[in-house]
């Protein structure tokens, strides 16, 4: 763990002329990587973890699978990593999605009143059909977001604040308002199953970061998204489907929030349509900032968003661990907030940089 | 030449009638009106006693504190940023409130204590916003988790509020005539309007609020004190989500850090509601006031008709929201074009 750390100090070995980004050794490229902050800040929780715990970081194996803190960090931060990954996308068109806790919402919504009112409430195909419902219903209103923001052109935050507010209505009306309790082995797997001693939570959303990573890294869809968020217009000039585009990531972000739905309520085994997802937008939204990707659009990293969603369920995790109560939650995550603001920030930087010369010459940008 | 101007002045009346459109900039505040009116008519109609003006002072009742708070929003949303730590810093005012009332305070010092808080919060935000190019969104989310976090802080628990001076301003009824009365968080409210309205008609700070939504580069160059009025609104926005506070406090006489959860979406509703255009330049305070008295209304109905339930009353804003947004992106565009 301290490997990432000793190489900081020392100068990285750059050519006579500054060509050192031309042939960029492991080190260089760490240091000039948007990830270096995020996962310092990621070991640095796990370190004051240890320092409380010792025993923090053991994972053993009981009954067949694995267990232990870090296994459990992993299986919770599944819903928040899946609504930052759609999240993630739909940023880096330059848009935001305020909708996806009540997407959530009506996710759970939807797969528990089909399971309640089906004929075999716990048969495998009825959580199959229930879960297939719950997604198509999400897929829909990824439709509709993208519909407002694309074909209408309103402003994403406020399209997307539509649902916002209506959503959980939508969610209290599928239930009839009441917190509806299901009784399948099948769904609640989603949550709390192991598959070769993983977690299928977890093994659920690594699995759909990884789809997202090859889909925009081995092909152009992540240079189009890319285009799209830096500058819409011209990208639509180029001959990029700029519309579609962002339709896409709306549908996409739609359909992750409706995993991540379907998790959670899997994890309670019920759904209560005012408490499902409450503020995971907010949670995705700080995970993706953590992660590096500019709210402004343009540019991503599925990575950081990765290690940013493992770092919002660490500090969960680390704050009653230390002694401190766990309401002080909002608070430190109000701290992280500014302070990754701070890091992006143009202004703060460049006072950072006049007091650091040395650290600026070591990494060409 | 006397015959035309009679033949005009004649066929002008009828004309100007038939032909009269509004000013464009008043346009959605009229909108909204004649929506309130509609809404409270057909309501008048439907329901027994709905047409009682109980009913709509009621209505100013139960919603004072959102008031306040769309007041608040309209400053920022009229620079063209937003503020969603509103709710939060309304659940921390009731808990401040509370919890200072609790230890002993006196309630003037409990108040400019709340008063004092949430506008350095605002401060605080405006200054992020400002100089550190932070966008309005993520700054003011971190104020919203600040808020709820301080407030969880104090308490997990409710706290009751049991001031007598307190408890006199909440349940002391206000008679306006005959058995027609409201309470004093309403006459608050109304001064916040008023005065909300006059700092943006007839000042300095007012016209500098626009000049930013509408342009900001133009407005620097123009060599306007854009930081220091960006730096305002937030400020003024953190001082009504204070002021709203007490006033909720006075509805529920408690401390609560679960208090107002979602009711910036409220405020941003109303505001959008009420015709103040979300890329920021154009709108009334009044018609923000106007907005939460529509939010009221659907609130009113759904209790009226008894058979709707509460969450409906999600859906109709939502549905009320849209349709705005739709007609602000229309006149946007065609003004664009």
């Amino acid at each position: 763990m301290t490997d990432t750390l000793t190489p900081a100090p020392s100068p990285a070995p750059t050519g006579e002329n500054g060509h050192a980004a031309a042939r960029p050794t492991l080190v260089t490229r760490f240091l000039g990587s948007t990830l270096v902050w995020p996962i310092l800040a990621l070991l640095l929780l796990l370190v004051v973890n240890v320092v409380a715990t010792p025993s923090f970081l053991n994972v053993r194996i009981q009954d067949g699978h694995l267990y232990g803190n870090v296994i459990d960090i992993a299986r919770n931060s599944a819903p928040v990593l899946l609504v930052a990954l759609g999240m993630t996308l739909v940023i880096a068109t330059r848009g935001i999605d305020l909708s996806v806790g009540a997407i959530a919402a009506i996710a759970g919504a939807v797969a528990c009143t089909r399971i309640v009112g089906a004929g075999d409430e716990a048969a495998v195909t009825t959580a199959i059909m229930a879960c297939t419902w719950a997604l198509a219903v999400c897929v829909v209103l990824g439709v509709w977001n993208g519909f407002l923001v694309s074909v209408l052109g309103i402003q994403p935050i406020i399209a997307t604040l539509v649902l916002m507010v209506a959503g959980r209505g939508l969610a209290m009306l599928v239930t009839d308002g009441q917190i509806t309790t299901v009784n399948n082995d099948t769904f609640s797997d989603l949550a709390t199953g192991y598959v070769l001693g993983l977690p299928i939570a977890s093994l659920i959303a690594v699995g759909m970061v990884v789809a997202a990573a090859i889909f925009t890294r081995r092909t152009a869809l992540g240079m189009l998204i890319e285009a799209v968020g830096i500058n819409p217009e011209a990208s639509r000039l180029a001959g990029v489907r700029a519309r579609t585009i962002i339709w896409t990531v709306y549908v996409f972000g739609g359909f992750c929030a409706g995993l991540a739905g379907l998790i959670i309520a899997a994890n309670t085994n019920s759904v209560n349509a005012n408490s499902l997802g409450l503020w995971i937008e907010l949670d995705a939204i700080l995970a993706v900032v953590i992660g590096g990707t500019a709210l402004t659009g343009g540019r991503f990293s599925l990575a950081g968003t990765l290690v940013g969603a493992l770092f919002i369920t660490t500090l969960a995790r680390t704050i009653p661990n230390v002694g401190i109560p766990s309401e002080a939650n909002y608070l430190f995550k109000a701290v992280v907030v500014v302070a990754v603001c701070l890091l992006q920030s143009p202004r703060a930087r460049a006072a950072l940089r006049v007091r650091r010369p040395a650290v600026s010459k070591g990494n060409p940008v | 030449m006397s015959a035309a101007v009679a033949t005009v002045g004649t066929t002008s009346l009828w004309d100007r009638i038939r032909t009269y459109s509004p000013p464009p900039r008043f346009l959605p505040l009229i909108v909204t009106i004649a929506l309130f009116a509609g809404m409270f008519g057909a309501g008048s109609v439907r329901y027994e006693n709905f047409g009682d003006p109980q009913v709509f002072l009621s209505l100013m009742i139960n919603n004072a504190h959102l008031i306040v708070l769309a007041v608040g929003m309209t400053f920022v949303i009229l620079t063209g940023g937003i503020d969603l730590s509103v709710g939060s810093v309304v659940a921390m005012s009731t808990m401040i409130l509370a919890k200072t009332l609790q230890s002993g305070w006196s309630l003037p010092a409990a108040i400019l204590a709340v008063l004092v808080v949430s506008t350095l919060l605002g401060t605080v935000l405006g200054l992020l916003i400002h100089y550190f190019d932070i966008q309005p969104f993520i700054a003011t989310l971190a104020g919203l988790f600040l808020a709820r976090g301080v407030a969880y802080l104090i308490s997990i628990e409710s706290i009751p509020i049991t001031d007598e001076t307190f408890m006199k301003w909440a349940y002391e009824p206000l008679t306006l005539w005959s058995t027609y009365w409201i309470r004093w968080s309403v006459v608050v409210a109304l001064v916040a309007v008023v005065v909300a309205a006059y700092v943006l008609a007839f000042t300095r700070f007012g016209r500098t609020v626009y000049a930013i939504g509408g342009n900001e580069s133009s407005a620097m160059l123009m060599g306007l004190r854009v930081g220091a009025v960006k730096v305002g609104v937030y400020a003024v926005s953190g001082f009504c989500a204070g002021l709203g506070g007490l006033l909720f406090a006075l509805n529920t006489p408690s401390g609560n850090s679960l208090h107002a959860v979602g009711m910036e979406l409220d405020a941003i509703a109303a505001a959008v509601i009420g015709g103040i255009l979300l890329t920021g330049g154009r709108g009334y305070v009044f018609g923000a006031l106007v907005g939460v008295l529509v939010l009221g209304v659907i609130q009113t109905f759904i209790t009226f008709d008894g058979t709707l339930t509460s969450w409906w009353t999600r859906i109709a804003i939502g549905v009320l929201l849209l349709v705005f947004v739709v007609i602000q992106r229309l006149m946007t565009r065609r003004q664009a074009t």
